[in-house]
């Protein structure tokens, strides 16, 4: 068993990055996520492992730094909260277009404009469709314990590498915020030597010059490479990951992800208690999204609930999984507003079980 | 005596750089982006840093700067390559990193990035292309249009009333304590070109001996945008640019080397 410690999801992040031995991270102030960067610059990564800790002048230059940095190779992440997050979408779609490796955190709070600092999962959308312009999607993990915080920053650098493109954990301002329980990985080592094939390294003899760059003039090669990213994010399937908490005999089905899925698994076995056959399908990558697993259990159920922190935002894929087999409903408050169990199953009953 | 004879190697007084790649530059006849290009490569060739050197293309008319200079090379966004830069150079501190940007991108969108990435003292070399004008997309105003100059979005001239008034972003750096190196050259005739080859030789130096951030301004023309031949152009700058940004050092080796004050006015 590994080294056990009481964080905030926050510094959990920050705890991770050093030990899944990133290069360098790149942040700006904003609540409810400044812990990062305060654990970070705290904790002199640069001794421990070398790794590279800079407070920039604005989101926008740090993930251009991101952008930078990723291209030389290396494992580089910056972390920001959702107005934060809106500012970066420029540099996020650059980094998508040249297919660069990196990890984004957004600990969401709620909008739209300066919003308020509690928790959301307003940002739903942003996260899932692309947020900045072009056609271009972000793996989405989204962490419902401060111990995925953790495990999700050496999981999600692995999957920017694997298909080198920027992966974003959508957390929230609650899971950022609370004290947990957390396992911390073993220290990795920061890996000195990679692959140079792509990246910005310096042009040796034996090789062609290498460039980073999300330009091709030609609508032609434009076009072939959307098609190749498109590719590319159709084969992310392989890596969909969700979770079932009491779906074998479920009559009715919650989905929710993120903090809300903790609240719904509360509601879930009260509601069994009750006698109610609730099941609850957590979704932990939001983009690929659970989409088989959904259509599979709209045969079994008669309702599916879909709870957010938001206006109603997953409960659009949730339809498309389903295709009108069944009813889909949302329930959320959005605004920074969290909802109890006790709402929840009111919601159910109001909803989806009718007299039930 | 025939062509053959002259072209002997004792007889070579300038050599194409092999780091310029044989593509066609994508430049106006006349625009002084090409001679600025092939400086920079030159003094990379001429310092032996060719594998150890990444460049920052910005959004500009020198957008694709990656197609002509023979190096590893990352584009950045609008504005913001400083920031590439800094990110590229925080992870390879023993490379030599370098942007290569024009005043639309350095002294506008890109002021923030600018003026931290040179307060921050980075290690590294910023070539800035000041042609007073917006090239890529058409010539539109830049914040270093001069006052009265025409541009397709100031018809009637520049009214620094209404529209703010030219920015000497050089003079600005200058006096932050991150740059140690700060001069303002021209690349329109032969002696400024030497000149200018010599400042960025200086600048490269400057990063290699870890001294902060060294900044070199090239006043440029931009035929096209101005709408003259290239050489009304050039006559034009040196009569209205140079008056404005004058030419010569303004800070070595730390210190500021000339009345800014005078300079600012
Ligand atoms: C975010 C963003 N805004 C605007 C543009 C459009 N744009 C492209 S180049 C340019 C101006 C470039 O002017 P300058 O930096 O002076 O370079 P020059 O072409 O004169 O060398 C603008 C506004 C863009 N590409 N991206
Ligand atoms: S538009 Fe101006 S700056 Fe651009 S290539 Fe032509 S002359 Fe040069
Ligand atoms: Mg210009």
């Amino acid at each position: 068993m590994g080294e056990i410690q009481l964080m905030k999801g926050n510094e959990a992040v920050a705890e991770a990055a050093i030990r899944a031995g990133l290069d360098a991270y790149f942040g700006y102030p904003i609540t409810p996520q400044s812990e990062v960067l305060e654990y970070l610059t705290l904790q002199r990564p640069e001794e421990r492992t070398g790794m590279v800790v800079l407070q920039a002048e604005s989101e926008i230059a740090a993930i251009n730094m991101v952008y930078g940095a990723a291209g030389t190779g290396k494992k580089v992440m910056t972390s920001s909260s959702s107005p934060g997050i809106s500012l970066k979408m420029e540099g996020i779609s650059y980094i998508a277009g040249a297919e660069l490796p990196c990890l984004i955190v957004n600990v969401v709070r709620g909008g739209p404009g300066l919003g308020t600092i509690q928790p959301s999962q307003a940002d739903y959308f942003q996260a899932t469709k692309g947020g900045g312009h072009g056609d271009y999607r972000l793996l989405v993990l989204a962490p419902a314990s401060v111990q995925e915080m953790a495990d999700f920053v050496d999981k999600g650098m692995e999957l920017a590498f694997k298909y080198r493109n920027p992966v974003m954990i959508l957390s929230d301002g609650l899971i950022g915020q609370m004290m947990e329980k957390v396992e911390l990985p073993q220290q990795k080592e920061r890996v000195t030597e990679f692959d140079p094939s792509w990246a910005t390294t310096g042009k040796t003899p034996d090789r062609e010059r290498n460039i980073i760059t999300s330009l091709n003039l030609d609508p032609e090669k434009q076009y072939e490479h959307n098609m190749k990213l498109q590719e590319k994010y159709a084969r992310m399937k392989e890596d969909v990951m969700y979770e079932t908490f009491d779906c074998d005999d479920a009559e009715f089905l919650l989905v929710a992800y993120g903090s809300s899925a903790r609240i719904c698994q509360k509601a879930v076995n009260v509601a069994r208690s009750r006698g109610k056959k609730l099941g609850l399908l957590r979704p932990i990558t939001l983009f690929p999204f659970p989409t088989e697993i959904i259509a599979k259990l709209s045969r079994q159920v008669k309702g599916i609930l879909s709870a957010e922190l938001n206006a109603g935002q997953m409960v659009e894929d949730v339809r498309l999984a389903v295709n009108g087999r069944i009813p889909v409903y949302h329930y959320g408050t959005p605004g920074g507003k969290i909802y109890s169990p006790d709402d929840i199953l009111k919601a159910i009953d109001e909803k989806l079980m009718g007299g039930y | 005596m025939d062509i053959k004879e002259i072209i002997q190697p004792e007889n070579l007084v300038h050599k194409r750089t092999p780091l310029m790649t044989d593509a066609t530059l994508s430049y106006c006849p006349g625009c002084g982006h090409g001679t600025a290009h092939h400086l920079v490569m030159e003094v990379i060739e001429e310092m032996g840093i060719q594998q150890d050197t990444i460049g920052i293309a910005p959004v500009g008319c020198s957008v694709l700067a990656y197609d002509f200079m023979d190096i590893d090379m990352s584009q950045a966004a609008h504005g913001r390559a400083p920031a590439v830069a800094t990110g590229i150079k925080r992870l390879w501190p023993e490379k030599y990193v370098f942007t290569y940007q024009g005043d639309g991108d350095l002294a506008a969108i890109g002021t923030a990035e600018t003026i931290h990435a040179c307060n921050r003292g980075e290690n590294i070399v910023i070539i800035f292309i000041n042609n007073g004008i917006y090239g890529m997309t058409g010539g539109q105003m830049a914040p270093t249009t001069l006052e009265g100059m025409k541009s397709s979005t100031t018809p009637y001239g520049r009214d620094a009333k209404q529209m703010g008034h030219p920015l000497k972003i050089t003079e600005l750096v200058a006096q932050l304590p991150g740059t140690y190196y700060v001069t303002r050259q021209a690349v329109h005739k032969a002696g400024n070109v030497r000149k200018t080859r010599k400042a960025i030789m200086k600048a490269f130096e400057v990063q290699r001996d870890k001294k902060g951030l060294a900044f070199v301004e090239i006043v440029s023309n931009c035929n096209s945008g101005w709408k003259m031949t290239p050489n009304e152009s050039n006559e034009w700058m040196e009569e209205h640019m140079f008056p404005f940004y004058p030419l010569g050092d303004i800070k070595v080796e730390g210190k500021i080397v000339k009345d800014l004050l005078k300079e600012l006015m």
